[in-house]
């Protein structure tokens, strides 16, 4: 007898369907995953099973859950189910718990709602459920705020406040996606941990067919509303009949044709680069403590190459770019790109600015909403003395829309009217219009879906073979470095721990920190379909 | 915590003094001899001298100053050209009249906002949302003066529930001052109170959309219970921002209300010193007014640290 059993579950919202005869069955103690990309309505089978849904929704189908039938409950009921038969942990620990209350205080309120039990007392299991999730209270005391906690620590917060009721089935959506990889093998590992002892069904919710594979008993692969493809994980990741599963577990370690054009000539020379911001201020006068966010780095691009930067949040990756990108001055060292500093008298060098730009992560946030494709493009045209006019501006607008895979009738259009993966390529259609030497990536395919991520990949190292482009590629993801990248740079509190020729690193990591993020990224299993 | 209220109030002494200067320099910087314009232009050179010398307009300017502003420390505010009493009396009696009727209009105001901005929110998209969003639109667009003499006309004239203006002073008696007040606290607070319930329904509405709502309701907890244990003070931020500037803003910004209840406040303090040109009284005024702005922005500076524990800790 299954734990949860959802049979043919429709759901559509304000008369669209969102989902689409779904059925899945999760088995106590069992850990169910399930895998698919943006819109493909894994979220909302995991809210549907709190109930949890968006004004003008309507379920038609079967939840039922330990025999009773989720559907038929009404608000009451759903609520004493909530957080005490059903625990669930969110992917964004940063804004998942209230800011204004103490991490005790949270946890505490789960067993409160739904025990009448003094407040002692529900502190007191608040603190056995900070423990069991990592957090003593030696180091974590109940009074601690969010804001004084790391996003993995919260994101453990988060976890003892479903577990602290022991619940039957914990559902975590995307529970890992916003952390860095060591933290997330470790909240991984609590998780597979918890389901264990307290012999709990789990439902994994990912995007990422690594993370969910070391971890799931079984699989359900989801499309557009649908599942298609389930079964025991073990079995389907050999056996993979549909063609959209094999596709993403293609796209997922996806390997760009790479055309070997690496020239001796250096491009960008960093040169004992020190970065230097002044931290909180302390005591009575705000006596300034100064952070090193980057310390002491010296590197060099080559022409034509592809050079990885890879590290986790706080490493000191993005100053770095600010800094060569010459947005932000150093306090120490040089930065040279084709022998010209990036950085003259206090102001970005223009001549050297051209012949750089960059693509960042958000493809949602970079571009202003009210401009249409053709002005967004040509923003960089304001580094050229005397930018194209006219029909020599159309072209260059056309032509870098077409080798983006766009059309040139696209430039008419405003950002909403593209997905994720089209905006991404605006993005890089904008980082190529002034024709740079160099572009700089950062984490420009973190966002997208692994089959979007895989095109873009491919449309990036097809544009460095026509255009002759150098990349720095910064990103926290180890996979998707190692199939675009040549030489790699491993960086940790502002140094470059380690250096070398990308697969060399990875197969063969040297420093005790690369081979920590080497284990810590989810592979997938090396005998799949 | 005590670091950043000692931050805090550090701050609030140098804009008093920052303030001040301002004030000074404003009468120094204005072309031609204040006592001149004060007289008129029939002044006698006798007169002229002797205003000069009670305006302190003889000596340096940082002597005149210091005299000034010590004066101020004391709450010695100089003597009103015109009334020929000291103005500190003026300003204490009025005040009398003014913060009474600030705190009644922003009590008033917070009484009606918040509920209603609370109801609103809670049953957004529902006619109760839009009938609160209609009512508050038009409380915005109604001129408060106008709204006044409507309310004179009705509860005044016709129904004889208040006198349509005066005060009575509190020499009889609390209630009968309240009673007196009532309808211009009623004007006060009618377009202020529209503007804080759309903040509090705007700010309440952001918040509950947050992630953290969702982990509340993951937990067990109804719509209502989330809305007042994890939203309402979250939400509370932005409406203490407008409380604050709305208090500030009913202590200087009531002279037309004043006008219509013929209420002896500041504001009526101030239009009448304006008309007589009485720059003695404008001045100490105006270096009142700026204070109570001062203080209430760092009582509200406080209470957000009350609310939010990252600001306790912040600079």
């Amino acid at each position: 007898m299954s734990l949860l059993h959802i049979n043919r579950l429709s759901l559509s919202i304000h008369g669209s369907t969102i989902l689409k005869d779904v059925s899945l069955k999760v088995g106590a103690g069992r850990i169910l995953g399930v895998i698919g990309e943006s819109g493909s309505g894994k979220s909302m089978t995991a809210f549907s099973v709190l109930q949890l849904l968006p004004n003008g929704s309507a379920c038609s189908g079967d939840i039922s859950l330990s025999d009773k039938d989720i559907l038929a409950c009404s608000e009451e009921e759903l609520c004493s189910l909530r957080g005490k038969e059903v625990g669930m942990v969110f992917q964004e620990p940063m804004t998942a718990l209230n800011p204004l209350q103490t991490i005790g205080a949270q946890v505490a309120e789960t067993i409160l709602i739904h025990e009448n039990v003094p407040k002692a007392e529900a502190l007191a299991r608040a603190a056995e459920a900070l423990r069991r999730a990592e957090l003593p209270q030696d180091r974590f005391p109940l009074s601690r705020y969010p804001h004084e906690l790391s996003g993995g620590q919260r994101q453990r917060v988060v976890i003892a406040m479903a577990i602290a009721l022991r619940p039957k089935l914990l559902i975590a959506d995307e529970p890992t996606t916003a952390l860095d990889v060591t933290t997330q093998a470790q909240i991984l590992d609590l998780l597979k941990r918890l389901v264990a002892e307290d012999g709990m069904g789990l439902m994994l919710i990912s995007h990422d067919l690594a993370v969910v594979a070391d971890l799931a008993d079984d699989l359900v692969i989801m499309r557009r509303g649908e599942v298609v493809e389930s079964g025991p994980a073990a079995h389907l990741f050999r056996n993979m009949q549909h063609p959209y599963s094999r596709a993403l577990l293609e796209a997922s370690g996806h390997v760009p044709v790479k055309s070997a054009r690496t020239t001796s000539a250096p491009l960008l020379q960093v040169r004992n680069v020190v970065r230097e911001y002044a931290s909180h201020s302390h005591g009575w006068w705000g006596q300034t403590t100064r952070f090193r966010a980057v310390d002491d780095v010296s590197f060099e691009i080559r022409k034509g190459e592809s050079l990885g930067l890879v590290g986790e949040s706080g490493c000191g990756k993005s100053t770095l770019t600010r800094a060569i990108l010459g947005l932000e001055e150093t306090q120490g060292g040089d930065i040279l790109f084709d022998g010209e500093p990036v950085v003259v008298h206090h102001h970005a060098n223009r001549e050297v600015r051209r012949r750089m730009q960059v693509v960042f992560q958000d493809p949602y946030g970079s571009f202003n909403p009210r401009w249409r494709v053709d002005r967004l493009i040509t923003e960089p045209y304001h580094l050229l003395d005397s930018p194209p006019q006219g029909s020599e501006r159309r072209e260059a607008i056309a032509e870098a829309l077409e080798s983006v895979g766009l059309t040139a009738d696209d430039a008419g259009k405003y950002i909403h009217e593209f997905s994720g993966g089209q905006r991404q390529r605006i993005a890089i259609a904008r980082a190529l219009i002034i024709k740079p030497d160099l572009i700089v990536l950062d984490e420009a395919v973190s966002a997208l879906d692994v089959s979007v991520r895989a095109q873009v990949l491919d449309l990036l190292a097809d544009l460095g073979g026509r255009f002759g482009l150098t990349y720095l590629f910064i990103s926290h993801d180890l996979s998707v470095v190692r199939s675009i990248t040549e030489r790699v740079l491993v960086m940790k509190s502002g140094k470059i721990v380690e250096e070398g020729p990308t697969e060399a690193v990875f197969d063969n990591p040297k420093d005790a920190y690369t081979k920590q993020l080497v284990d810590a990224a989810p592979v997938l299993p090396a005998d799949v379909a | 915590m005590l670091q950043y209220f000692l931050k805090r109030l550090l701050s609030l002494g140098l804009s008093l003094v920052a303030a001040s200067v301002v004030i000074f320099l404003a009468l120094e910087v204005v072309p031609g001899d204040p006592a001149a314009y004060m007289l008129g232009v029939n002044a006698q050179e006798d007169t002229l001298n002797a205003l000069r010398e009670q305006l302190g307009l003889n000596g340096t300017i940082l002597q005149r100053y210091l005299s000034w502003a010590g004066g101020l420390l004391v709450g010695d505010f100089g003597t009103s050209y015109t009334y020929r009493t000291p103005v500190s009396e003026l300003i204490g009696e009025r005040l009398w009249v003014s913060l009474p009727l600030a705190l009644y209009a922003l009590t008033l105001s917070t009484l009606i906002a918040f509920p209603a901005g609370i109801w609103a929110a809670s049953r957004r998209g529902s006619y109760a949302d839009a009938g609160v969003m209609g009512v508050t639109q038009l409380g915005v667009a109604i001129p408060n003066f106008w709204f006044a003499m409507l309310m004179v006309l009705v509860f005044a004239i016709n129904l004889r529930w208040f006198s349509a203006g005066g005060f009575p002073g509190w020499e009889d008696g609390f209630f009968a001052g309240m009673k007196a007040l009532t309808l211009p606290a009623i004007a006060l607070a009618l377009p202020q109170a529209s503007i804080l319930t759309r903040v509090m329904r705007s700010s309440l509405l952001d918040t509950l959309g947050e992630d953290f709502i969702r982990s509340a309701r993951a937990k067990g907890l109804t719509r209502g219970q989330a809305m007042w244990r994890h939203a309402l003070r979250n939400a509370l931020i932005p409406v203490l921002t407008i409380m604050g500037l709305q208090f500030s803003f009913l202590l200087a910004g009531a002279i037309i209300i004043e006008n219509v209840f013929f209420l002896p406040g500041l504001g009526r303090l101030v239009f009448q010193a304006i008309s007589s040109r009485d720059l003695i009284v404008v001045e100490s005024v105006v270096m009142l007014l700026v204070f109570a702005v001062i203080v209430v922005n760092f009582a509200v500076d406080l209470a957000y640290a009350l609310v939010d524990p990252r600001l306790r800790r912040r600079r």
